[in-house]
């Protein structure tokens, strides 16, 4: 025991450094390593796809239009009681004098009028009609204002004008949430809107429950096939598989136009149909452009999404499981019942919620197929980008929707790993 | 499954039936749609159902007027080149990028590892309509909108996802005992990884890669928003023929891009074969 060195002191790795601070070395060496083969994508990625996304976010919420529009006005008309039910006093008016002339001047009239139109309808033409004139007003000799602008457009002598700009003056706004929730800010705070005028949230509701039915859908048929593959033998089963992979690597495009044109009324569908003598021809079927067409388009589309994962955890489950349920005397069902489809569970799982948060989201789709009945909220997103221009309400329907599926995201990443993604 | 063991009942037997015409009927319902497409595609007519002449066989039914008119009509052919110029850009992009990214993720000590995977997939998730919206709007700021260079960053954003998830699937059977021993004999990292790590997940990697070239191939939501007029894509001019005056040649499109899939689909599975039996993981 003589030759053992003093054991008290530190290890000493070989160029004479501690070892366990050697070693802390190496390993932060590495993880610097790794995050520098990760950096340069990761930065790609927030660039080109996460800062998007948050600008989009923060649209939802920016309002700065009407301060930035109509400065003075929305300073006087700080000091204004909304509940007072009067008209506010002559320096309002004579503020949104300036800023009309002003804004007429760089344009800007029609847009905040707009903007303001989505929560008070009927504003915009007021501030249109009177940003005209306001290019030939004098600010210094004219007036009263109260007065002039009223002759203008009787709007101005609506106290609910001058409630929405005061309302809406702030930089940030719940309005375009409370409006795709089909709310509005009222007298007293926020309140629904009337019966007639609710559209999201229906749009909302009819997206997730069609939703639910091609998930559904897709489970029932998913499941015998998956069966299938799993039982058969390897070499029958990679053949099979290519009818599961060809749709899943065909164009989205390709396939929505298949079922366009299966489906019409003057389509192949139909035509079997009257031929066989299940139809009149008077009275072919209406298949598409609504609910109908599509659900089943989709549930088309999105099936390999539902087999792939199911057919991954029906491999793993022994067959012997069946037989041994069977050998202690259950029947064909009870053995299914009671051994395998518990064992299947997470497959199915698995497979609906990613046909749920990919179905949730269609656009494409829906907007070929779907007619006025069978559109999903994407559609509305799209529409609002694009044909009414209201990006603000466009990025709050897009908010609520991205939080529907990074809820389902995080589900998901719970339930299955995202590692454990399988392409193929 | 192949063959029914003799003791099975008549009751049992005709479940067993049953069964199998149950998922014939499923497997014609994937593919039916798809293999319709491709004879509708030679109807000599401008209809989109099967002509009295095509049910008998007449080869006048039958013609190749759709193709020539996609070879010769100068909106599809743009569209074309559009298309073909856009979606290897893109490609190249991702999977230089992701490739890195991926033998980064897969190394033993990464931080924040979760996250970091959580955000690199999410273009995947996230649905295309609100990437779609996020990158209009920000792309307009930054003057990217409406030009090449955005459709193809929009575009490999979209296919990293795919490119992340079959390169670190391929690296889990990586052995990494081999890149030790290039570097115990000398090799500096660059050369390990171009003579020893890149060979062993070449598979992974191109599979990675035709995933990202058919997401932006077949990519149109995106690309309506962030593109112009300049950028339309084969997918785009789709999806306005479909959605204006629906026009036969579409059909002919379709049956190219199906036979587009088949040969990418072929490439694949060969792909995903070699790289099992190299690693021992499937008999086949």
């Amino acid at each position: 025991m003589s030759d053992m060195t003093d054991t008290s002191g530190p290890v000493l790795a070989a160029d004479g450094t501690p070892l366990k601070r050697s070693l802390a070395k190496a390993l932060r060496r590495q993880k610097l390593r790794a995050l520098m083969l990760i950096a340069p994508l990761l930065l790609f990625i927030l660039v080109s796809f996460i800062l998007p996304i948050g600008d989009m976010l923060y649209r939802s919420v920016e309002n700065k239009i009407v301060v930035n529009t109509l400065p003075r006005s929305v300073e006087a008309l700080s000091g204004w009681d909304a509940d007072s039910g009067e008209l506010p006093d002559e320096a309002v008016f004579a503020a949104m004098a300036a800023d009309l002339q002003e804004a007429y001047e760089a344009r800007a009239h029609t847009r905040v009028g707009s903007r303001l139109n989505y929560e008070y309808p009927g504003i915009s033409s007021v501030f249109r009609k009177s940003g005209r004139s306001a290019g030939r007003f004098d600010l210094e000799s004219g007036g009263p204002w109260k007065e002039v602008l009223i002759d203008l457009d009787d709007g101005w002598a609506d106290p609910g004008v001058w409630r929405t700009i005061q309302t809406y003056s702030p930089p940030v706004t719940s309005g375009y949430f409370l409006n795709a929730v089909d709310m509005r800010v009222g007298s007293d705070g926020a309140e629904m809107r009337p019966e007639a005028e609710r559209i999201y949230m229906n749009l909302l509701v009819r997206t997730l429950w069609m939703s639910l039915l091609i998930t559904f859908s897709c489970i029932v048929l998913a499941y015998p096939v998956a069966w299938l593959l799993a039982n058969l033998p390897t070499r029958q089963a990679n053949l099979l598989m290519i009818l599961v992979l060809l749709p899943f690597w065909t164009s989205l495009l390709v396939r929505t136009s298949a079922w366009k044109i299966l489906l019409q009324q003057q389509g192949v569908i139909n035509d079997i149909l009257v031929w066989i003598g299940l139809v009149d021809d008077n009275a072919r079927l209406i298949i598409i452009n609504n609910q109908f067409g599509t659900i089943v388009a989709m549930t088309h589309i999105l099936l390999p999404f539902m087999i792939l994962p199911m057919y991954s955890v029906m491999q793993t489950i022994p067959p012997s499981y069946l037989r041994a349920a069977k050998s202690l005397g259950a029947t064909d069902w009870t053995a299914f019942w009671r051994v395998y489809f518990p064992q299947t569970i997470p497959g199915i799982g698995a497979g609906s919620i990613l046909v749920f948060i990919l179905a949730i989201g269609y656009y494409i789709t829906p907007a070929l197929v779907g007619g006025t009945k069978g559109t999903f909220i994407s559609n509305q997103i799209a529409f609002h980008i694009s044909t009414s221009l209201n990006w603000g309400l466009a990025s709050a329907l897009g908010a609520i929707l991205l939080a529907v599926v990074l809820v389902l995201y995080w589900a998901y990443d719970k339930i299955v790993g995202i590692d454990n993604v399988k392409l193929g | 499954m192949a063959k029914l063991p003799p003791y099975t009942t008549t009751g049992q037997r005709i479940w067993h039936y049953t069964f199998l015409v149950i998922c014939g009927l499923i497997f014609f319902f994937l593919i039916a749609p798809i293999a319709v497409v491709i004879p509708l595609s030679f109807n000599s007519q401008n209809f989109f159902t099967f002509t009295k002449e095509m049910l008998s066989l007449d080869p006048d039914g039958y013609s190749l007027k759709h193709y020539r008119d996609f070879f010769s009509n100068p909106d599809w052919q743009n569209a074309m080149w559009n298309s073909i110029k856009i979606a290897p850009v893109a490609t190249v992009l991702s999977v230089s990028l992701g490739t890195l990214a991926a033998i980064g993720l897969s190394q033993p000590h990464v931080p924040a590892r979760r996250a970091i995977m959580a955000i690199l997939i999410s273009p995947m998730i996230v649905p295309l309509i609100i990437s779609a919206a996020g990158m209009y709007f920000f792309y307009s700021k930054i003057n990217l909108a409406g030009t090449y260079w955005g459709v193809v960053l929009a575009h490999a954003a979209l296919g990293i996802p795919f490119v992340i998830i079959t390169v670190t699937a391929t690296l889990v059977g990586f052995d990494r005992s081999l890149t030790r021993a290039a570097a115990n004999m000398g090799a500096d990292p660059v050369t390990t990884f171009f003579r020893v790590q890149m060979p062993l997940i070449l598979p992974g990697v191109i599979s990675g890669a035709l995933f990202a070239f058919i997401t932006s191939f077949d990519e149109v939501v995106v690309v309506i928003f962030v593109g112009s007029a300049k950028q339309q894509t084969l997918p785009w001019q789709m999806f306005t023929g479909l959605r204006e005056q629906i026009s036969p040649t579409i059909l002919a499109v379709a049956t190219i891009l199906v036979a587009v899939s088949i040969v990418l689909l072929t490439i694949v599975e060969l792909l995903r074969r070699r790289s099992e039996r190299l690693r021992g993981m499937s008999p086949g």
